[in-house]
């Protein structure tokens, strides 16, 4: 399992940052390939600074990469940390199956106590 | 054998769906889920003790509940039970006392496979996409926790 905090961070970091639609639609965008900030600009109503600040915290949540390419400074999107994001699915049915796998244990119980008039009663330690 | 839950959180809708099979008859499974003493034994997270305020499992009852640690950490939880019909059929509400007016509809199905085993069908519907994602995540925060702790034991241990 994972035990570097910093991990931790960063996800929290992707999560807020996906939380924004604009910037989720910029992510879709360059998941088709790399795209200069004019060009994501382009098919919204806000202003090239207010898409380069989107830019900049999508950036800081790791998720996507600036490249120098002479004025051309093409944004690319960050496969693996998107990838990585997925696994907090992976997370929610780990935490699931052990409430469920308990629930098997207790279902055992009762289920062979139910011959018993209150098999309700009996609890394990 | 196992028969590991299934868990569908589908990308840009608020809901997350789970499925899971139980060599237990219908009638157990239900009962574990409306009677608060067996609730407590397997609902909380590991390392957390259920303190149930109240807990009536039928059409038009509620519940609230705490999850607390032995570091004095608590999540609270409550909601109403909108329809409870025995062995088949349940919808509540769910909010995260953390996460205040953020309340998700969650429906339970269970299904009478014969033979002693049972099928629950979970469906969960949140506001957004965002408080899925977000409470989702804070759900996680327990359960995690939770591993970190006995991976500290397993440290310890060695």
């Amino acid at each position: 399992m994972i035990v570097d905090p910093s991990a931790d961070d960063r996800l929290d970091r992707a999560f807020t940052a996906l939380a924004d639609p604009v910037r989720r639609r910029i992510i879709a965008r360059l998941s088709r390939g790399p795209a200069t900030v004019n060009e994501l600009a382009d098919p919204f109503e806000i202003t090239k600074q207010a898409v380069s600040k989107h830019i900049a915290v999508l950036e800081q949540a790791g998720l996507v990469t600036r490249t120098r390419d002479a004025q051309r400074r093409p944004v690319h999107l960050n496969a693996a940390q998107l990838e990585a994001l997925t696994a907090w699915i992976d997370k929610y049915r780990l935490i699931h199956e052990q409430r469920f796998r308990t629930l098997d244990s207790l279902l055992d119980t009762i289920t062979g106590a139910d011959s018993a008039t209150d098999p309700i009663e009996r609890e394990d330690p | 054998m196992t028969k590991s839950v299934t868990i569908t959180a589908p990308e840009g809708v608020p809901f997350i769906e789970f499925e899971r099979e139980f060599d237990a008859p219908v009638a157990a499974v239900f009962r574990a889920h409306r009677d608060p003493d067996l609730v407590k034994q397997w609902l909380g997270p590991r390392g957390y003790e259920m303190d149930i305020e109240r807990y009536d499992f039928t059409t038009g009852g509620g519940y609230r509940y705490v999850h607390r640690n032995d570091k004095g950490e608590e999540y609270a939880f409550n909601g109403v039970f909108h329809v409870v019909r025995d062995n088949e059929f349940s919808i509540q509400t769910f909010e995260f006392e953390g996460f205040p007016d953020v309340v998700s509809i969650e429906s339970i199905r269970f299904e009478d496979l014969g033979n002693g085993r049972t099928k629950l069908h979970g469906h969960s519907v949140y506001p957004t996409v965002e408080a899925r994602d977000g409470m989702v995540a804070s759900n996680m925060e327990a359960g995690m926790a939770e591993g970190y702790e006995r991976l500290d034991k397993v440290l310890t241990d060695i």
